[in-house]
């Protein structure tokens, strides 16, 4: 999948939960979700969901842990439906 | 000594949501309760209720899109609605970036929280998946769920919990903030109760047949409380909520006030001398209301209205004796005396606290609402008091102080004093 068409389909998942609109409209591959977005930590395994129903994957909890930027969460993205 | 007023209230009632439309449906003797489709389904024998209509363009005025998200329980949508709606009507914003303010607490009770949520949460967990829950499982069937939203939303610092006693919760809710003001452990306390309404809150009750299954086609004439032609319970949903405040404070801010809460008290009849889990032990339940009327400081003649439990059940003939002989006064000695669950129907650990409101805006506009359905008094309360003592009609009578009493499963008891503030 190329990255501006992953990159706008986070950007759609993340939205409901952003408690920053300024840093959620400068949204980069460089963002992180509860530092830049101010997204509740809580929240975290809301979006885990949705990634794994927009996607049709599944992600462990090692995975998990890892996915705090949307780089992040587009490289685990990226190999999950690569395989 | 300390004196506590009450300064703001809301409620959310399957006759009215919001504390106007409220007020005049229960003027003018409105039912909330209608029929479900869904209890039909479920083969309940009882297949109507009373359920506040609320709808999502509502619900997005209290909370946010994202707390709407999997969001699945009524009682704590019902029990924000009512605390905000009271928080507001105190003359207090709600602003999430407020100041903590130490001096607020919050006692807001419930039976058992978000019981459509933990449904849905059993069957991801019986499925294997557990990791498919979501973040806010916790939060809405915790017991301590609504005040948890209630103390986030409007940024209380002082005591912010839930109690929970069966039928009582919401008239102890307000007996346990207003011992909190009195002494002196807080300023304003938000108090109040909420309950989940639908098949899975209801159904144990059906199984216990306590419930009217007589009336499924005509749900409107269902809940008759001290009609000889009760025929058990309906069901009833819904929550409300009151800013308690010491009277310093509320003179302070220039707050609107309601009613003065003069006092009351808190018992159980321990299961004994005739009481059991159901049913309540006679003497307690009138210890109970003489004990509330020697804390007020008042005498049991003074006593102008009183709003019962009367659930139309077999027990509402042995709670207006139990009246009769804790106040000393029979036949048109009586005090005036209604059941809002002629309307509501019974809305469980909710019932209350709305039932307190009703009471309340009584003292405040001076009326005593009517009873609906109870054409036909069961002979046995006309032989302890006068017929013209159950209202059928809207009475425009000076009040000065109301009494309202809940009973709950388990044997317990609470009796509150209200008094008009002048």
């Amino acid at each position: 999948m190329k990255n501006e068409e992953l990159i706008a389909k986070m950007k759609a998942i993340v939205q409901p939960y952003v408690q920053d609109e300024g840093a959620f409209n400068e949204l980069s591959e460089e963002t992180t979700f509860v530092g830049d977005l101010k997204i509740n930590s809580a929240n975290l395994v809301d979006i885990i969901l949705d990634v794994e129903d927009e996607f049709d994957i599944r992600i462990d909890n090692e995975e998990m842990e890892q996915m705090l930027s949307v780089k992040a969460a587009m490289a685990i993205v990226n190999s999950k439906i690569a395989t | 000594m300390t004196r506590v007023v009450i300064t703001g209230m809301g409620v959310v009632a399957p006759n009215g949501v919001g504390l106007e439309a409220f007020n005049e449906a229960i003027k003018l003797g409105t039912s909330g309760v209608t029929y479900h489709d869904n209890l039909k389904a479920a083969n309940f024998s009882c297949c109507i209720g009373g359920i506040p209509q609320v709808s999502e363009e509502k619900k997005l005025e209290y909370l946010t899109p994202l707390q709407l998200r999997g969001f699945n329980s009524s009682g704590i949508l019902y029990g924000c609605m009512a605390g905000m709606d009271a928080w507001k009507d105190a003359g207090f914003e709600i602003d999430p970036d407020s100041d903590l303010d130490y001096e607020c607490g919050c006692i807001f009770g419930t039976g058992t929280s978000g019981v459509e949520k933990f449904r849905e949460a059993i069957y991801k967990v019986d499925a294997g998946e557990v990791k498919r829950m979501g973040s806010t499982v916790v939060l809405q069937t915790m017991a301590s769920g609504i005040s948890a939203y209630l103390g986030g939303i409007l940024g209380l610092g002082n005591q912010v919990t839930t109690n929970s006693s069966a039928c009582t919760t919401g008239t102890e809710a307000i007996l346990m903030g207003f011992e909190r003001i009195k002494n002196g452990h807080a300023k304003r306390m938000l108090v109040g109760s909420c309950s989940d309404d639908g098949p899975y809150i209801w159904g144990g009750f059906d199984a216990m047949r306590v419930m009217t299954y007589k009336h499924n086609d005509s749900p409107q004439k269902g809940s008759r409380p001290m009609s000889v032609s009760a025929s058990g319970f309906v069901p009833g949903s819904g929550a409300g909520a009151m800013v308690l405040e010491s009277l310093e404070s509320a003179i302070e801010r220039g707050a609107c006030i309601y009613a003065e809460v003069l006092g009351g008290h808190v018992n159980s009849g321990g299961q004994r001398n005739g009481g059991t889990l159901t049913a309540p032990n006679p003497e307690a339940v009138q210890r109970c209301i003489t004990s509330a009327i020697e804390n007020s400081g008042i005498e049991a003649k003074t006593i102008d209205a009183i709003n019962g439990h009367l659930t139309a059940t077999s027990k509402d003939s042995l709670e207006i004796e139990n009246w009769t002989k804790a106040l000393g006064r029979t036949g048109a000695d009586f005090p005036y005396i209604n059941s809002l669950k002629s309307m509501v129907g019974h809305c469980l650990a909710a019932a209350g606290s709305i039932e307190s409101v009703a009471t309340v805006l009584q003292l405040k506009e001076q009326f005593v609402f009517p009873n609906i359905n109870c054409e036909d008094v069961h002979p046995e309360i006309l032989e302890l008091i006068a017929d013209e003592k159950i209202p059928k009609q809207l009475l425009k009578k000076e009040l000065t102080i109301a009494a309202k009493a809940s009973f709950g499963f388990g044997d317990v008891n609470a009796c509150i004093i209200f008094k008009k503030y002048n």
